[in-house]
């Protein structure tokens, strides 16, 4: 019995949302009486940080605190409209229509302040804590919530802002056929590292390191976590995680998490994440979205490592011990390839 | 059928309810206590989300007849909370981002309290083994573990 290492790389473009035109999303924000706004929205946070993100991205858009913007979010009855979380879009699409519906928003904000000081909107500027003043004059100031006030009960005015995210449809080149089925992409390079026994089939993440180019990191540790927890996420599709092991046939179908295996915290390994920061022209702030191409990179990478520490090559997912053994046995034993 | 009467405590405070035979104590937190906090992940063992400690003892309460549990000492996530603050646990989870959707969280934190509880300072593979029985989808265990050894090792903010 030995256990081979092996080393392999996988490099992803990933399309941010979906492709060819439409994909919206819709946001509305308004204030209350309070000066603290709100961002309705249908899209769904499921635990990847959308909130958080949008949150961050109205209240920069406004020129407020952060802590009084509130997201209330996942109401398709009575939110507006979101096409979903899903496809890496949610930072991209849904915060891109927040930026539109919180920038009008602001509009109104900036009117109804310029109202109460008797000075020219273009003149006057937020300072990000929570006041409006006039440019070079700080002290000819009033806080958000006294404009809140003022154009709710003064002046009889909604402060909000609608915003919608549309992808413009791509023509197809006559000549060429050529279209350009997204708007950005974001990058992904990882190297995996593996320990592959030659007599159980076995495989074990020996280490990994990624290298991510997703625009700008709009909240660096809520990338991080996806990145880290992604990454596993794609181990477990590359060697673990099935409905269906002897498709078509559904025998030996998982029915619970005891069958349907997943990565554990014992087999966890270290994994060194870089992240480059090339802000996307159409993103808001520049973000693109890290979303599912967290996972994505790992698959390839891993089948790779398998290949390059016993020369077999699995294209089959997952890559089970049976899978490998099989394989192994069919070539007459483990053929480790150059050290990468 | 005849309803069987339990008494046990819940975080500290005497309940008494009354039980189906075969009722198991996830669904009489849940459904008859009417604390939410031990989740349904599988009802079969094998996830580890409606962990809770039966006299500071880990067990997933999936598996355990209510009926077992008369006259011991249930704790859960719900009780964790030390008056209006955190439980340090709970802190370092939140400081190094070890919950996303959040649902394998109560179970986590229930296994890393039992294990805190009898080991104070535990090394990475201890707390590797004592999480084990759980499983996560989304942090892929790392913020998770650190967020243990953080809490075990008083590295927690506030
Ligand atoms: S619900 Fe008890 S282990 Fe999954
Ligand atoms: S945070 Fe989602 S399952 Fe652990």
């Amino acid at each position: 019995m030995t256990r081979h290492r092996g080393r392999g790389m996988a490099s992803i473009n990933y399309p941010i949302g979906m492709n060819l035109g439409g994909d919206p999303s819709q946001a509305l924000v308004h204030s209350n009486p309070s000066g603290k706004f709100t961002v309705a929205l249908s899209s769904i946070d499921l635990g990847q940080g959308m909130k958080s993100v949008t949150r961050q991205i109205c209240a920069e858009t406004l020129g407020v605190p952060v802590e009084d913007v509130y997201v209330d979010t996942a109401d398709s009855d009575t939110g507006p409209h979101c096409m979903g979380s899903f496809a890496s879009r949610g930072t991209h699409r849904v915060g891109n229509a927040v930026m539109a519906a919180a920038r009008e928003a602001r509009g109104v904000m900036m009117e109804a302040a310029a109202e109460e000081l008797e000075v020219n909107a273009a003149d006057l500027e937020t300072d990000g804590r929570g006041n409006i003043h006039v440019k070079g004059a700080p002290h000819r100031s009033i806080s958000t919530k006294d404009v809140a006030i003022a154009a709710q009960f003064k002046q009889g005015k909604t402060i909000s802002g609608r915003g919608i995210f549309l992808v413009p449809l791509s023509d197809v080149d006559p000549e060429t056929g050529e279209m350009s089925p997204a708007t950005c992409y974001a990058h992904a390079c990882l190297v995996a590292e593996v320990e592959v026994d030659d007599e159980t089939g076995e495989i074990a993440m020996v280490r990994m390191d990624s290298a991510y180019e997703l625009g700008r990191a709009l909240n660096p540790r809520l990338v991080e976590q996806q990145l880290v927890g992604g990454a596993w996420m794609g181990v477990g599709h590359a060697l673990y995680e099935t409905p269906e092991p002897y498709y078509p046939d559904p025998v030996h179908g998982p029915r619970d998490f005891v069958e349907y295996l997943m990565p554990g915290p014992g087999d966890i390994c270290p994994h060194d994440i870089a992240v480059l920061e090339r802000p996307a022209p159409d993103g808001p702030f520049g973000g693109k979205g890290p979303g599912e191409m967290c996972a994505n990179p790992v698959l390839p990478a891993v089948a790779n490592a398998i290949f390059n520490a016993v020369g077999v090559r699995i294209d089959d997912l997952p890559i089970t011990p049976e899978k490998v053994l099989r394989a192994i046995k069919a070539q007459g034993g483990a053929r480790p390839q150059a050290r990468r | 059928m005849t309803k069987i009467p339990l008494q046990f405590r819940h975080n500290g405070r005497d309940v008494a309810i009354f039980v189906d035979g075969g009722t198991n104590l996830l669904v009489a937190l849940r459904e008859l206590i009417g604390d939410i906090t031990p989740k349904f992940g599988c009802g079969q063992g094998g996830c580890g989300t409606c962990s809770v400690l039966i006299d500071g003892e880990l067990h997933l309460s999936c598996l355990t007849l209510a009926e077992t549990v008369s006259g011991r000492s249930i704790e859960t996530l719900d009780g964790m909370k030390q008056g209006p603050n955190l439980h340090p646990l709970q802190r370092a989870f939140a400081d190094n981002f070890a919950a996303q959707c959040g649902y394998c969280t109560p179970g986590m934190l229930m296994a890393a309290k039992a294990l805190l509880d009898r080991n104070p300072s535990p090394s990475r593979a201890e707390v590797v083994e004592a999480i084990s029985g759980n499983i996560c989808r989304c942090t892929g265990y790392e913020p998770i573990i650190n967020a243990i050894l953080a809490a075990a090792g008083g590295r927690v903010s506030a």
